[in-house]
């Protein structure tokens, strides 16, 4: 069923939120942008390697999700996840240094650009395997409700997820058992090189809570303000008990799927038209316009953020990358378990 | 004081003193509840501990496997039971690629104390897709302990300490087995992960095997003594740690080795008993190291394949006149 939709309190010429707020999104936004531009910048250089998927274009999805939570909630996600994870509270220094596969790195150089964690944010990380996450956001969820909490997970995933059983067998149980867990598919329309049109004869994503009657609507997902109302309207209803809630929240990368991936499946037009949406360009826009900061300050938090980015990455370089020895740990709990070394 | 208990009755005890024990375990699969589990291991549970720690779940065994994933990451102690082993390579992918890495790809950040368990094995004519044994695939994977064990003293005692384990472990019990009856002591005990067992003591020839299979091996030395041959058995009990070390002894007194193992030969878990003894044991072996595995083969449904199939006594007879020259 399509959830009932309340009247948006974003008007034209006026705030619907704090000046604290939109500077708050903007600042987050902007954060993840530079650390992406940047990261990209380091892996031409060949200084980060491995898979790298940035969230450029996205950031209002991480800005929009973060300032409508509470603290206990939890977050998991896939393997485009910088943006989210510094939304979290991983900060671009430990996040860089990761990318660089630096011992300093938010895992100790272990996961790389699709595994950060953050275990005292409730941050349960970047899952490499496509839908994989799923059900492990609804088991963190059964686990909230288990402790009798009024915690929720949001489990967060890619329109290409939206296509593995793991989904069905997941909403279904959630569903079932009223587990308190918000899911949030990011749908940027590419699962990699392939269109949602050409994956299904469902393109509307939401429909798919339909068929366990799960409180489902599609999400503008270029601005920080409807995603926030978004998933403030489902958290009530999944605190209030009520069981799970689908947000398709319709977003957009503005670079391929991965760093090797040129992208010649879109037009330059969708491109194009997708970038006068940028959610960063627009929110700074905003800010302006309802004078909510001036120009100088806004220059400010650019002129902060930049040097922030440039600290991370010199951090990063500095650092040491992890002694091999360190392959041997953290596969066990077991302190002494007996690997065959021969 | 010891006591008569079946395995499935063994297995129970199990789960119920560490629910008992810990109100973060929780009991979760297809049909372990209303139905009282499709073997009734969990014979009894719903009642003493109600559907919010006994949970029955729909046939999605990816999905509830995933779920019990995230559960271990956020603070519970879930046991996911698998209906058999075969039903689990639907879940392989939260088990290999989640519950196996959670720890190494946080560094540590986040554990994952689960046990899947359930029935591996074949299990008379139940054909092809039902008849598989995943031992050596899961004891393949870094992050996963594997525990094979149908001895009920010993069951019972391992899956407690499974359950209390911080890491993912997989519990491989037999079907055929859950009615097999054996001595339990009463009261609190736990047996060790990863310490294999000396069933019986001897001097001619080391038999190492597991799970069911136990039960032809000990048939087996117990025929053989009658020739005046005396067999050494080891139950390994743990698959991943696999303990080594008691197979070694063994071989340095007895100088032959036989390994019964019902996986599929390739690669398995005799293969790689047979790399271990012949680096360290390389000096004291009198005869070629030797297995009896299933055959290279699916399980067709007749007997006559069933027969064929599986290591029996007089194969295991047979395998040990070889190393010890008395036939060829």
């Amino acid at each position: 069923m399509v959830a009932e939709k309340k009247k948006s309190p974003v008007k034209k010429n006026q705030p619907a939120y704090s000046k604290e707020q939109y500077l708050q999104w903007y600042e987050l936004m902007l954060r993840i942008r530079r650390f992406e531009e940047r990261a990209l910048v380091a892996y031409g250089q060949q200084k980060v390697r491995g898979f790298c998927h940035v969230y450029i274009g996205q950031e209002a999805v991480a800005a929009g999700i973060e300032s409508a939570l509470k603290p206990g909630d939890a977050i998991v996600t896939a393997y485009r996840q910088h943006g989210t994870a510094i939304g979290r509270g991983v900060t671009t220094q430990a996040a860089m240094s990761e990318l660089f596969g630096k011992a300093t790195g938010i895992v100790k150089g272990k996961g790389g650009s699709m595994h950060f964690f953050l275990a005292e944010n409730k941050y349960f990380g970047g899952n490499g395997i496509v839908g994989a996450q799923i059900p492990i956001g609804t088991g963190i969820a059964l686990a909230e409700k288990y402790k009798g909490t009024d915690n929720l997970c949001v489990t967060m995933f890619g329109d290409g997820a939206a296509r593995q059983g793991a989904l069905y067998e997941s909403f279904n149980m959630a569903m079932t058992w009223k587990l308190p867990v918000l899911y949030i598919v990011e749908n940027n329309g590419y699962a990699m090189g392939t269109s949602v049109a050409r994956t299904s004869n469902v393109q509307e994503l939401y429909k798919i809570g339909n068929a366990f009657d799960m409180p489902s609507e599609p999400v503008d997902g270029m601005n920080p303000e409807s995603v926030h109302e978004a998933v403030s309207r489902a958290a009530e209803h999944i605190r209030a008990g009520k069981g799970p809630y689908f947000l398709e929240i319709n977003t957009y990368r503005y670079k391929g799927h991965s760093v090797s991936d040129p992208a010649r499946y879109r037009s330059k037009d969708e491109v194009e038209e997708y970038k006068g949406k940028d959610p960063v360009k627009t929110t700074e826009e905003k800010i302006l316009r309802l004078g909510l900061a001036t120009e100088a300050e806004i220059q400010e938090i650019k002129d902060a953020i930049k040097a922030e980015i440039e600290a991370a990455v010199k951090f990063a370089e500095e650092s040491p990358y992890p002694d091999a020895s360190e392959l041997y740990t953290d596969n066990y709990t077991q302190k002494d378990y007996p690997f065959i070394r021969d | 004081m010891a006591r008569k208990l079946s395995l499935r009755d063994a297995l129970r005890e199990a789960m119920v003193e560490e629910m008992r024990r810990d109100e973060t375990v929780f009991l979760m699969g297809e049909e372990v509840a209303e139905y009282d589990g499709a073997y009734k291991v969990s014979k009894g549970m719903l009642e003493e501990f109600g559907p919010k720690r006994v949970i029955d779940t729909p046939i999605a065994e990816l999905g509830f496997a995933g779920i019990g994933v995230g559960a271990a990451m956020n603070g519970l102690r879930p046991i996911v039971e698998f209906m058999t082993w075969n039903f689990a390579v639907l879940a392989f992918d939260q088990i290999v690629n989640n519950a196996a890495k959670t720890l190494s790809q946080s560094a540590g950040q986040f554990k994952c104390p689960i046990v899947f368990r359930g029935p591996s094995g074949s299990a008379g004519q139940l054909a092809q897709q039902h008849s598989q044994m995943f031992e050596s695939w899961l004891a393949n994977v870094p992050g996963l302990k594997v525990i094979s064990c149908t001895d009920p003293a010993d069951a019972k005692g391992l899956l407690k300490s499974a359950i209390r384990d911080d890491d993912p472990i997989c519990v491989m019990e037999s079907e055929l087995l859950y009615g097999y009856e054996d001595e339990v002591p009463e009261g609190e005990y736990l047996v060790p992960i990863g310490v294999a067992a000396v069933r019986r003591y001897g001097d001619d020839v080391t038999l190492v095997s597991f799970n069911k299979m136990m039960l032809p091996t000990l048939k087996a030395a117990e025929e053989l003594a009658k020739e005046g041959i005396s067999a050494e058995v080891i139950d390994l009990r743990t698959i991943r740690p696999l303990d080594i070390d008691t197979i070694v002894e063994s071989v340095k007194k007895t100088n032959r080795l036989v390994v019964i193992d019902e996986s599929w030969p390739f690669a398995g878990v005799s293969a790689e008993i047979a790399y271990r003894i012949q680096k360290y044991a390389f000096d004291y072996l009198d005869a070629p190291v030797t297995r009896i595995n299933a055959a290279d083969t699916s399980l067709g449904y007749a007997p006559t394949f069933v027969e064929e199939y599986l290591p029996n006594p007089e194969k295991i007879i047979r395998a040990v006149k070889e190393v010890l020259y008395v036939v060829r």
